[in-house]
This record gives structure tokens, sequence and C-alpha cells, in this order.
């Protein structure tokens, strides 16, 4: 037998259904002619023959399906199914648009987060082999990950054997010459490897080469593709031209590809090489590079940790003064990118799982209802000769029908969903998560979808035919004895509830414990007032200000300015506002007490001296800077409550001195304060000691200016920036804003209020439909019970005994949904602590509350059922059936 | 009365069996096995026309539409080359069958 030509003839068949039909009939017809003919000959009278011939034949229609199954193809039937159930939801559409509506939330929300979380965590970083780039950096005492230092980086460069290739970054900033005047662009330095180590190729022109990152190279500089669209049109001729950085020219060598990102440094807009050594670099003890490299093939990222510590160990004692404590670590460089962006990821997949899990039980329960008015169907099509396997099938085909339809329009909510969700990203934000420009629908999501629409629809199945097949056809067939059906349901129909009424309690619990952690956060103590006060970040340009006098009088001639501008208090002047981050650290040590090489890092801040009275911050004990404390004199320092407990415990500070860790004499300064702890790092950072130098005595290039004023702060912010070029216009300005926006903003508090807006919406969602289920189940139990209701009544029950029989079912179904709710959201907030602040997973208002709103919620939901049947009229509920 | 049922898996090849001689209409195809039979076989319809179809798509016969001697339309049954080939397989495995049947019985 040839199989082709079989499915070919069979296939054949298949579009000529009706000859194939018509042929068999007329030749079964013939047939039946024959055999009626050899029944006369035989002497029968023609009438009875005929019926005799019809009998022996048996049912036409029967033979026809007979022979026509022969050449049929088994998925024909799933055609019947798929059109039955059509045809079925037509008759309801109420009924399937309800359904379609909560699976396509429940999907939509559920594809979005994932959409989200695909590009920040699932998908590869765009690199080439990005599995075998490491992360490389320092350790010390305090920091578990700090920078490289430029000299510790060249000598692990040329020691190591674990990787291809090592080549580091760092931050920096540009004045860019712009036509009218200049401004500041955040950059970044990168050794002439950096490209090739993570196999990115630009664009345009070529890659930094080998040797061009030397000091006393030639100025070059690699613009990305945002920076060239946006400030060269794209044209094409750009390499070989030269831009002015810092009053420098650097030529183009190239264009990086419009896909590429670099997460630690999101913001720069182009790419430099190292070349000279800055001050920091100059300096083994000054971090202020991290490190890429690629693995060799065959050394796993354990080994090369290995050795990068056994190279720091051999500086360190090399160099003993600048290299105690200071370790390597060496971490896949997805750590460091996706890393951060886990616990918060994760944390809303599962809440949005949760979510499409209660709006699946919910249809389920529908579905349930519905399967209850379709007994009888199912008892006829039984009766008939259905099989149960095929009946289920209708279930499947149904269920699968619906999670179809319930996908395509998910995905659709998905897309809005994600639209919505991006336009809530703040843009200084979205800038440093260029994963953002990856969120969308693509295979993954597509994949994603389909897998969730058949996990639905698996659900959606089992439940009809878990309820069905306890079904006996002969009692369904009778449709009056419902005592049977009715346990049955409210049973399964109840324990549906209680997934429902639990899974809502986990939402909202971990809602109300995402929104009192923002709180909390928002109102960590920062020591200072930040209402009523604008920021604006200063760049002096190197040309006119490159001297410590030209920076002084900047800033004398800046405050001056400032502080004549209509309701301005005071200005200060410092070289990072608070908020920021634990970071531009310098070693201390104190004189006079032990000191055996360790690294006491403190935060450093150069401020003006009326910074620090700006900020309202409170003043311990001595004195705040004055105009006086200048070059002229000897070097003072105010110093936070931090550092005065850790490093003066039980002494008075004023007066003392500090100094670096060779007590050079320049460094030697005078403690002339303490002020309470202004926090300087992030809100959810710990407390750092922190020292504050007079910044007339160490001025600087890039500084920040903090205003305080007693009008709208933000409508100053113009008034700033235009005040600064009045000053001189080349100076440049960037990032002005409040700083009750900047507290707002910072990383943290936009992470946690992601977190709590989106688990909120989630939660208020899970809320309406676990009560929609509720007030289903109670509903449905009311209308079965109406006639036993009635006997009762006639037998004398008060309506108050039908009142509270009926809140006590549901009163039981809550108390259950709580109960175990209550259990399962303690554990969910423990997995999900790291996105708690200054809250217990297991905290007691919270679970109160929610306790306290599910009962309400649930009791308001039963009240209109248990209404109605207190009021049934027992006459017309016995004359009933 | 109870009639003796076809051994199940023998109906293609009698089908294919009776086809061999001349070509046959589904009635024909019946009433031959009957008679040569000695009625003792009979062909249910209800087997014969799903029969007809699996041999028709295995392409082991053919059919087409002709006038029969009493001026009728008929569909004819026609065995082709690979109907035969599969009957003489069949005829083999049948026989191979029965005989070994019978020497289980004779045993006894």
């Amino acid at each position: 037998m040839n199989p082709l030509a079989y499915i070919a003839r069979k296939t054949g068949l298949l579009f000529s259904r009706d000859r194939f039909r018509s042929d068999l009939d007329e030749e079964m017809a013939f047939h039946r002619e024959q055999v009626e003919k050899e029944l006369i000959a035989d002497g029968m009278v023609p009438a009875s023959a005929r019926t005799a011939a019809a009998r022996q034949f048996g049912n036409p229609t029967h033979l026809r399906d007979e022979s026509q199954r022969v050449v049929a193809f088994q998925w024909e039937t799933v055609g019947q199914d798929l059109r039955f159930a059509f045809r079925q939801f037509r008759q309801n559409p109420g009924f399937a648009l309800t359904a379609i509506f909560i699976l396509a939330v429940g999907m939509g929300v559920s594809v979005a987060i994932f959409a989200f979380a695909d590009a920040a965590v699932i998908q590869p970083l765009p690199y080439f082999a990005p599995n075998r780039l490491m992360d490389v950096a320092e350790n010390g005492a305090m920091l578990q990950r700090s920078n490289l230092s430029r000299e510790d980086y060249e000598d692990w460069k040329r020691l190591n054997h674990s990787f291809s290739s090592l080549d580091v970054y760092g931050g920096s900033g540009y004045l860019l010459r712009i036509p009218s005047g200049s401004e500041p662009v955040p950059a970044a330095r990168v050794s002439d490897g950096f490209f090739r180590t993570l196999g990115v190729k630009p664009m345009l022109g070529r890659d930094f080469l080998p040797g061009e990152d030397r000091p006393g190279g030639a100025k070059l500089v690699m613009l990305t593709y945002g920076m060239w669209v946006k400030r060269f049109g794209s044209r094409t001729d750009m390499v070989g031209q030269a831009i002015t950085l810092d009053g420098t020219a650097y030529t183009v060598v190239g264009v990086l590809p419009r896909e590429f990102e670099f997460a630690p440094r999101a913001n720069a807009e182009f790419f430099v090489p190292l070349l000279d050594k800055n001050q920091c670099e100059q300096r083994r003890s000054c971090h202020n590079l991290f490190g890429v490299g690629r693995l060799r093939d065959g050394v796993s990222s354990k080994a090369a940790l290995d050795e990068m510590k056994a190279i720091a160990a051999q500086l360190e004692i090399q160099y003993p003064g600048s290299n105690k404590g200071q370790g390597a670590v060496v971490q896949p460089l997805s750590e460091i990118i996706t890393g951060p962006m886990k616990p918060i990821m994760f944390t809303l997949l599962a809440a949005s799982g949760l979510l499409l899990l209660i709006a699946s039980v919910n249809v389920a329960s529908l579905l349930l209802v519905r399967s209850e008015s379709r007994r009888r169907e199912i008892a006829v099509r039984g009766a008939l000769g259905a099989t149960p396997a095929r009946i289920s099938r209708q279930f499947i085909t149904e269920a699968l029908l619906l999670g179809v339809f319930g996908c395509i329009a998910g995905i659709l909510v998905a897309n809005g969903t994600i639209t919505g969700l991006m336009s809530l990203i703040p843009k200084t934000m979205a800038g440093y998560l260029p994963f953002l420009s990856r969120v969308g629908i693509h295979w993954h999501e597509g994949m994603f979808s389909l897998c969730i629409a058949l996990l639905a629809s698996g659900l959606l199945a089992a439940t009809p035919i878990l309820r069905l097949s306890f079904l006996d056809v002969r009692d369904a067939l009778s449709d009056g004895n419902r005592s049977v059906a009715g346990r049955f349901w409210r049973r399964m129909g109840a324990n549906l509830v209680v997934v429902e009424l639990c899974i809502a309690v986990i939402l909202l619990v971990g809602a109300g414990l995402l929104s009192k952690s923002l709180y909390r956060l928002l109102h960590v103590d920062v020591g200072f007032d930040s209402a009523h006060l604008a920021t604006v970040q200063m760049v002096a340009p190197p040309a006119g200000y490159a001297k410590p006098e030209q920076q002084v009088t900047l800033f004398r001639e800046v405050s001056r300015r400032l502080s004549a501008l209509p309701g301005v208090e005071s200005v200060g002047i410092t070289t990072d506002l608070p908020i920021q981050c634990n970071c531009n650290t310098d070693w201390i040590r104190i004189v006079g007490k032990p000191f055996h090489g360790e690294h006491n890092e403190v935060n450093e801040r150069d401020v003006s001296p009326s910074y620090l009275p700006t900020l309202k911050a409170k003043l311990i004990r001595g004195r705040f800077f004055t105009e006086d404390d200048d070059a002229s004199k000897g070097n003072k320092i105010i110093i936070n409550e931090e550092l005065a407990e850790k490093y003066f415990p039980g002494e008075d500070p004023i007066g003392k001195k500090i100094a670096n860790d060779s007590l050079d004499p320049k460094s030697m300064r005078e403690v002339i304060g303490v002020v309470g702890n202004v926090r300087e790092g992030g809100l959810d950072d710990e407390l750092w000691p922190t020292e504050y130098e007079a910044l007339y005595q160490s001025p600087a290039n890039f500084v920040a200016v903090a205003v305080r004023t007693q009008g709208d702060e933000k409508a100053l912010l113009p008034s700033l920036v235009k005040a600064i070029h009045e000053v001189d216009p080349n100076l440049g300005t960037y990032g002005e804003i409040t700083m009750e926006d900047q507290v707002n903003t910072t990383q943290s508090a936009l992470i946690h209020r992601t977190a709590m807006w989106l688990v909120d919406g989630f939660a208020v969602i899970a809320l309406v439909l676990a009560v929609i289920g509720l007030y289903g189940v109670v509903a449905y139990s009311v209308g079965q019970r109406t006639r036993e209701i009635g006997v009762r009544m006639a037998l004398g029950a008060q309506r108050s005994a039908v009142y509270s029989m009926v809140m006590r079912q549901a009163g039981w179904l809550t108390a259950a949904g709580v109960g175990i709710g209550v259990g399962c959201a303690v554990g969910a907030a423990m997995l999900g602590r790291k996105l708690l602040f200054g809250v217990a997973a297991w905290d007691v208002s919270t679970l109160a509350i929610v306790a306290l709103v599910l009962a309400a919620a649930s009791l308001a939901a039963s009240f209109l059922p248990a209404r109605r049947a207190a009021s049934v009229n027992p006459v017309e509920a016995l004359r009933t059936e | 009365m109870k009639r003796p049922e076809l051994l199940p898996g023998t109906l293609d090849m009698l089908i294919l069996k009776t086809l061999t001689r001349s070509p046959l209409h589904g009635y024909g195809i019946a009433q031959s096995i009957k008679r040569l039979s000695d009625d003792v076989l009979t062909v249910e319809e209800g087997s014969l026309y799903p029969a007809l179809q699996r041999l028709l798509l295995q392409g082991w016969v053919k059919a087409e539409w002709k006038i029969t001697e009493t001026n009728r339309r008929a569909r004819f049954y026609t065995l082709t080359a690979a109907g035969r080939k599969q009957l003489g397989l069949e005829v083999t495995q049948f026989e191979q069958i029965i005989t070994a049947i019978g020497r289980v019985l004779s045993e006894a």
C-alpha cells in the first residue's frame, strides 16, 4: 500500500464529501431494492417486503455514518465540537463575554508583567556570548563591591590568565560645546578593548584600536546612536569630524549601533578612551573604574575569582598602604545588571500569576454554574450514545475556545498595559533602564501567553468534567432530584470560592505591606528639611576655572547672585547632594589614635559655609563653616554624628585632628563641628560616617547648588539656571529638580512605588473577583434552596433564622478563605521580603486590616442573597417545581 | 435464528476474492458470498459498505457507475493489481492460521 496515495485519496474525498454521500445513498438504495425484489420473488407481499428489507438494512443514517467514519479524518469531529461550542456561546453571549473579559484581564496583566520581566531579567544581555562576560571589581571593608583603581587594573590585566580580555569603564561628564554655549553631557571613559570585550561593533567608523587609551594619546570619541541622531542629525560624515569637549577637540572615530546598551553607564552619550590619568588615577588608593572581562574558554568564574583574589593578595603585600584589605570580586556581568531587578520582577510576576489564577477560578465557577444547567443536555447526549470521552472533549473544546479568545483579548490588554506602564515610568528613570526599549510582545511573550492559555483552559475543562463525571444519567434526565447535585456543587463551588478569597488575601496583604514599606521609606528621617529646597548641578569648564582661586570666586559670585533672587533665603554649594549614594569616599586616620593601616572609609562632601544651614541640618556641637574658612587658614572639617560615635566614642571631637593614612601635613584637618546625620546614601541604605570639608579649601569643577526659598521651589528652578548663566554663559547646568521630587524619585522610592501601585491594582481586581465569586456561590445556593427555605418558613422559621442561615454559610467560607489566606500571605511576604522596608512580613495591623476589609466585603456580598432568601414567600416557594 | 458470524478480518479477503472473476456491485458481492458459502456466510450491509470504502481508500479496488442487465445504474467494484497482490497475501496468511488452528484442534 502506498501511504501517499492513501492520503491523497482520503484528502480527495474530504473535498467531495457531498458526492461521496450521494453515491453511497444511491448505492445502498439500489441494494435495498434488490433485497426487496428478492423477498417478493420469495413470495412476500410488496409492502411487508419493503419493511423487511428496511429492517434488515438498519438505520440508514447510522450506516452512512459508519462508512463515512472510514474515510473521514479524526479532526473532522473536532470541527463539530467547535461548531457546537460556538453555538453554545452564541446562545449565552453574556456568559461568554464575561468569561472572556475576566480571562483577558488576568492573562493581559500577566503577559504585560512577563514582558517586563523578560526584557529585564530573562533575555540574555545583548552582547556576544554574554554568559562569558564577568564583572570584575575590588572589595573593601565597607563595600562588598567597589571600584578598581587604575593602577590595580593595569596590574590585574597584566597578571591574569583567566580572561581573554579585561577592560574597564568609568563614569564621566564633559561640557560639550553647542552653538548656544556649552552643555554638560554624561559620558563614560573606557579602556581601548571595551567594545571588543563586549562583542559590539560600531555601526559607523571604527572601534578604538589597541593602545589608543594610553596617556598622551590622541583625543578620540565614540558616539552612541542616540547622541548621533539627537545632536548630529544622523550625519554619516560625522566620522573623522571633531567635537569640542571641555574646550578640547575630540575626533569622532565611530558611532555605536542603535541596539547598543550598557546598563551600568546607561546615561552615557558617548565614550572616550581612558588616556591621561586624572588626579584620582594617579593614586593607587583612588578607585574610580569597574572591570568587565571575558573568560577564556574552559575557565570557570570560580577559577577566575580565585586567580584575581590571589593577584589582589599579591598586590596587598607589594603595596601595603593603598591595598590593605582590598580583595577582588568576579561575578557574571548579568548579576550586576539584572540582579537588582530580580526581586521586584519576580514579586510582580508572582502577583500577576495569582491574579490570573483568581481570574481563571472565577471563570471556572461560572462554568460550574452553567454545567449545572446543562445537566439535561449532557444526559441526552449520553443517552444517545455519546461516550464520556466524547462529552469530555466537548467541554475541553469549549474551555480551549475560551482560553484562546481570552488569550487573544489578553494580548490586546497586555499591549495596552505595557504602553500604560511605560508612560508611568519617569523619563529620568527610564534613562537608567535600557532594557525598557526591549519590552514588547515578542515570541517569548507569545509562548508565555500560549502556556497560560493552555493552563487556564485545563482548569476550565477540568471543573465541569469532574463535576459531571459524578452524574447519573437517569437522575439527570428526571431533573427532579436536586439535592445530590446541589450538595456537590455547593462543595465544589465553595472550594473554588475559598481559593479565590485566599488569593485575594495574599494580594491584599502584599499590597498593604508594600504600601506601608513605601510610606516608611518616604518618611525615613533624612536629617534635613527637604521642603522648599531647589537644586541644580553646575559644571565649571576647566578653561577659566582651572585654579582653586577661580573656582572659589565663582562659588561666591553664584551664591551672591542666587541669594538676590526673590524669595530665596539661603544658597549652599556642595560636591554631592544628599539622598544620592554612599560614594565619593575618603580613607581617614584619627591623629593620636592607634592605626594599623586599616581603611576607615567615610563619605566626603565639600560644602560651602551656608550649605549645611541651608539644608537645616542640626548642629550638635561646635560651629558651621564661615566665609573665613578658606585656603588662607588651616583645614577645617565638620563630621556627622555617625562619624563622631564611631571614631570618637565618649569623647568631644571638637578640636581633634583627622588626616589621611600617611599623616601628610597637607591632609591634616581640625574638627570644628558635629552635625546630625544628613542621609547621604539612598533612603534604604545604611547611614555612613560622613565628613564635610570646606569647599573654599578644596574646591571642585562639578558641584551642586541647593537653594532654600520661602515660596514655590519648583517655580524657582528656571530662574536658578538663568541666574547661573548670567554669572557666566559657559557654565554648564543640568539636573534641576526640587529636593522633594528628588526624594520621591530616588531609585528605591521608584522601585517601591512601582511595586506598590501594581500590586495594589492587582489586589483591587482580586478583591472584586473574589467578592463576585462569593456572591455567586451564595446566591446560587439560595436559589437552589428556595424550596427548603419555604418549607422551613412554613414550619415556623423566623426570617431572622433564614438570614443567619445564609450568612452563616458565607461566614464559614470567608473565615476559611481569610484564615488560609493569612497563612499563605505571611509565607509569600517572607519570600518577597527583599522588597519590604521597615515592616515585617507578619505585620499584625496589615493582616488585621485585610481580614476586616475582606470580611466586610464578603458580608456585603452575601447580604443581598440573604435578603432574597428571607423574603421568600413560603406558598410560592412550595409551588415551584 | 442466529447465523454464524464472519471470522473477524476475513471480510476484506472475501470481497477481494469475489471480485477476482468479474466486477460486481455491492449487492452482487453480498449475494455472491452468500451463494458460494451455501448460505452459511451472510454479509451485513452495515459492514459491507464501510469495508468497501476501506478497500477503495487502500487502492485495492476501483469503483465506477455502470448500467446493470436490468437497466439500472449501479456502482461496480473492480479488483486492481494491488488488490490482487493483497488478496494473495491475505489468503496465504489465512491458510497458515487455519492450518495452525487445525493442528491444535486435532491434537486433542
